[in-house]
C-alpha cells in the first residue's frame, strides 16, 4: 500500500494509524451514522436479515483469523459454532446464568475446545489438518444428537432441539425499581462515549481538514442527547417507564433489541481482530501462513502460535454461536452441519482471505443473496398459486446454483475476493486518468 | 531522537557474542553423506566464509546450526549451548539470525511488517493487549518501530517501507531479508548467498552493509558465497567444503594456496 501524498507524519504513532486520510475517517463516521440510523429506517423483517448478517460476520471474522491469516484450513466451523451456541444455551436453560455471562462462558469453552482440536497442527499441514478439523465437526454433531441432557422438550415430546429462554436486553421493570442506579450507569456510559471520542479526536488533531470532526460531533451529540433524555425520563417520578418503552425487549423476539446487542458486539469483534494484526501476535500468524520455516528461525514458536490462533478464532466463532442461540427460541444440530462449515469457508473466500473487512463483505453477500433471490422470485411469480408452487420448487436449486456460481466467479475473476475488487475500484479512481 | 546511521540503538541490549564451534558434525540423508566429520570454529566478531562447489554441504551446515537439520554425530556449541538439541525457534533468543538463500520473506506483508517480525522475540505483550491495541500494546509496537527504522536507515530502504515485499525487485528483497535478520539484534548472523544473482552495483551495496554490520554493530558473520572476489576480500577466515568434507580452513591467502582446494575447484589436471 503506497503512502498518501500530502500527509506528513511526525511520530510513529501517527504513521501507524489505521486510517490516516480524511476521506477514510469521513467514511468511518458515515458508517457509524448508518449503524445508528438503521433500526429507525428498516422494518423488522429487513432487520432480521441484518441481524443474521451480523452473526455471520462475527463467525466469518473468527474463521478468517484461522484460515485466512494463519493458513490453517478448518472444516470444523459448524462444530465450533455449535459449542458456542449450546454452551451459552445450556447455561441459560439449566443454570439460569445471566445471558451476557453465558455468552462469554460459551465462547471461552469454545476457545478451549478449539485449542484442543488445534493440537494436531503440530504434525499436520494443509489438507491433512483440514481432515483433522473435520473430526471436530463429526464428533460434536454426534454428541449433540446422542447426548440426552442436550435434548429438549417441544410440545411434550423429546426432540434434539434445545429451547432457549427469553432474555431481556433491558429489563425496564428492574430499571424502574432502581432508578438511581440506572442513572449512575447511564452517566458512566455518557462519560465513556465522550472519553472515546476525545481519544479519537486527539488522534485527528494534525489534520488540515475539519469536516470529519463536525460529523463526529454530530454523531456523538446524538448519542449524548439520547442518553440524557433517558436520564430525564428516569428522574421524572410521574412517568412510568413501561408507558414510555412499551416495546418488548426480548432478544429472541424483538429484532430491534437484538440489533442493539449484536451491532456493538460485531463492531468490537471487528476492531479487536483489526488490532490483532497490527501487533506481533497477528504478524506471527501471517508469517506462519507465508513461510513457516523462516518464521520459526525468526523466533516464532510455531506450534504455540498455531494453537493460539485456533483459540482466538474459536473464541470469536463461539461468540457468534452464542449470538445465534440468543437470537433463536430453539437450536438443534441442523444449524451446525458440515454444510454450515462450507458456507463459512465460502464467505471468507468470496469476501477475501486474510482480511477482516472481507469477512464482513462475504458474510453479507452469502446471507443476503438467497433473500434477494427469494424476493426477486416472488416478484416474478406474482400471486398466481400455480406459478407460486413452481417457484417454491425451483427456489432452493436457484439459491444453490447462484451460491456455487458466486464462488466460481470470484475465484476466476479476482481471487482476492470482494475486498480486492473494492480495492481495485478505489485504486482505479484514485489514479484516474492514469493506469498506474 | 537521532541516531547516526551506524550506531546501534541503545535502548536495546545487544545479544552476547560467543564463539561458535562445530565439532565433528556428520549428517546423513539415508545413504547420502551430506557432511562428514566437519569441525570448525568461528570467533566472535569475525567474518567467516564457507565456500565450496554446488552440493558441497554448505547450506546443510547452516541448517544444522539453525536446528532445521539434526546431525547424527557431533555437536555444535554456541557459548555453552549445544545447538543440535535446540529447537529452531529458540535460536533467535540466543542471538543467532539467519538470512536464507532462496528468499523466504513473508510476501503478503509490507517491508516494515517483515522487519517488525524480526522484533518478535523482543515483544512481550499478551493477547489482550494485542486485541485492544491501547496503552501498553501500542507503546511496545512504537518502541520497536524505532529500532526497525534504524535498520531501514542502515540498509537504505526508506523508499520501500510500506510496499508489499512480493512486489519488490530481487535485489531489494535480498536486502529486506538481511534487514529482517538484523532486526533480531543478533550476535551472530548466518548469511546464505546474500549476493547471488546480483549485479556489481548491488553486490557492492551488500558488501558495504555486511562490513557495516560487522564493524559498527560488532556482529559475527558466517557467510556462504560463490563470488570468490568478495569472499577473499572481506573474510577474516575461510572454510572450504567439498562433498561434505572440510578440505581447507584458514585465512584467505592460506586457502588460496591450499593444493587440495585448488584441486577441488579446478579439477585434477588444473592442480
Amino acid at each position: 500500500m503506497p503512502s498518501q501524498s500530502g500527509i506528513y507524519h511526525e511520530d510513529y504513532a501517527s504513521d501507524m494509524q489505521l486510517r490516516p486520510t480524511t476521506m477514510q475517517r469521513i467514511r468511518q463516521i458515515a458508517i457509524v451514522a448508518a449503524v445508528l440510523l438503521m433500526p429507525f429506517i428498516l422494518g423488522s423483517n429487513e432487520l432480521r436479515i441484518v441481524n443474521q448478517v451480523l452473526i455471520a460476520a462475527v463467525g466469518a471474522v473468527g474463521l478468517n483469523i484461522l484460515t485466512g491469516y494463519t493458513g490453517q484450513i478448518s472444516l470444523g466451523q459448524g462444530a465450533f459454532l455449535a459449542i458456542g451456541a449450546y454452551g451459552c444455551g445450556l447455561m441459560m436453560a439449566f443454570f439460569n446464568v445471566p445471558w451476557p455471562i453465558a455468552l462469554l462462558l460459551g465462547a471461552s469453552i469454545t476457545a478451549i475446545i478449539g485449542g484442543f482440536f488445534g493440537l494436531p497442527s503440530l504434525r499436520l499441514k494443509g489438507l491433512y489438518l483440514a481432515v483433522a478439523t473435520l473430526s471436530a465437526q463429526v464428533i460434536v454433531e454426534w454428541v449433540i444428537k446422542r447426548w440426552d441432557p442436550i435434548d429438549g422438550e417441544l410440545d411434550g415430546r423429546t426432540t434434539d432441539a434445545l429451547n432457549i429462554p427469553s432474555n431481556l436486553l433491558v429489563n425496564w421493570q428492574w430499571v424502574d425499581a432502581n432508578r438511581w442506579l440506572a442513572t449512575v450507569g447511564i452517566v458512566i456510559l455518557i462519560g465513556a462515549v465522550l472519553w472515546v471520542t476525545w481519544r479519537l479526536q486527539s488522534n485527528f488533531q494534525r489534520d488540515r481538514f475539519m469536516a470529519y470532526r463536525y460529523l463526529l460531533y454530530v454523531v456523538v451529540g446524538l448519542i449524548v442527547v439520547f442518553l440524557s433524555g433517558l436520564i430525564v425520563i428516569l428522574q421524572t417520578p410521574m412517568l412510568s417507564l413501561q408507558d414510555v418503552f412499551t416495546e418488548d425487549w426480548r432478544l429472541n423476539g424483538n429484532e430491534y433489541a437484538f440489533y442493539c446487542f449484536a451491532m456493538p458486539v460485531t463492531i468490537l469483534v471487528i476492531m479487536a481482530a483489526t488490532n490483532l494484526f497490527r501487533t506481533h501476535i497477528g504478524r506471527a500468524f501471517i508469517a506462519i501462513r507465508d513461510q513457516d520455516i523462516a518464521a520459526e528461525v525468526m523466533g516464532v514458536n510455531i506450534f504455540r502460535y498455531k494453537v493460539l490462533s485456533f483459540m482466538v478464532s474459536s473464541f470469536i466463532v463461539g461468540l457468534a454461536g452464542g449470538m445465534l442461540a440468543l437470537h433463536s427460541t430453539a437450536i438443534s444440530f441442523e444449524r451446525f452441519t458440515i454444510e454450515v462449515s462450507i458456507e463459512y469457508l465460502a464467505m471468507i473466500i468470496i469476501g477475501g482471505l486474510g482480511s477482516v473487512s472481507g469477512s464482513v463483505y462475504g458474510a453479507a453477500f452469502i446471507v443476503i443473496l438467497p433473500e434477494l433471490l427469494r424476493t426477486l422470485g416472488r416478484t416474478i411469480a406474482g400471486t398466481d398459486p400455480a406459478s407460486l408452487s413452481q417457484f417454491n420448487r425451483i427456489l432452493p436449486f436457484a439459491q444453490q446454483g447462484v451460491f456455487g456460481a458466486a464462488i466460481l466467479i470470484t475465484l476466476i475473476v479476482e481471487s482476492g475476493g470482494i475486498r480486492k475488487i473494492w480495492q481495485n475500484t478505489k485504486d482505479y479512481f484514485r489514479l484516474w486518468p492514469f493506469e498506474y | 531522537m537521532v541516531f547516526s546511521r551506524f550506531e546501534r540503538p541503545y535502548e536495546d541490549n545487544p545479544a552476547p557474542r560467543h564463539a561458535l564451534s562445530v565439532e565433528n558434525v556428520s549428517l546423513r540423508f539415508g545413504g547420502v553423506k551430506a557432511l562428514s566429520d566437519v569441525s570448525l570454529d568461528v570467533q566472535p566478531r569475525e567474518i567467516f566464509a564457507i565456500i565450496g562447489p554446488n552440493g558441497a554441504g554448505k547450506t546443510s551446515l547452516l541448517n544444522c546450526i539453525c536446528g532445521l537439520y539434526h546431525p547424527q554425530e557431533g555437536r555444535i556449541l554456541y557459548g555453552d549451548v549445544n545447538l543440535v538439541q535446540t529447537p529452531p525457534h529458540r535460536l533467535a533468543h540466543l542471538g543467532i539470525a539467519r538470512a536464507f538463500q532462496n528468499i523466504e520473506l513473508f510476501t503478503h506483508m509490507t517491508v516494515q511488517d517483515n522487519l517488525m517480525l524480526g522484533r518478535h522475540i523482543h515483544m512481550k505483550k499478551n493477547i489482550l493487549d494485542a486485541l485492544l491495541y491501547w496503552g501498553r500494546g501500542q507503546r511496545e509496537e512504537i518502541e520497536h518501530r524505532r529500532f526497525v527504522e534504524h535498520v531501514i536507515d542502515l540498509l537504505e530502504i526508506q523508499h520501500i517501507r510500506k510496499q508489499l515485499v512480493g512486489s519488490l525487485a530481487y535485489g531489494l528483497q535480498k536486502r529486506v531479508e538481511l534487514g529482517r535478520a538484523l532486526c533480531i539484534n543478533p550476535g551472530l548472523i548466518l548469511l546464505d548467498e546474500p549476493m547471488a544473482g546480483m549485479n556489481v552495483e548491488e553486490k557492492k551495496d551488500i558488501v558495504r552493509y555486511v562490513l557495516d554490520i560487522n564493524e559498527e554493530w560488532g556482529v559475527t558473520i558466517v557467510l556462504i558465497e560463490h563470488d570468490m572476489g568478495v569472499v577473499m576480500d572481506i573474510s577474516d577466515r575461510v572454510a572450504v567444503l567439498d562433498f561434505g568434507i572440510l578440505i581447507g580452513l584458514g585465512t584467505p591467502d592460506e586457502v588460496r594456496n591450499n593444493p587440495t582446494v585448488i584441486q577441488a575447484y579446478l579439477g585434477e589436471e588444473g592442480g
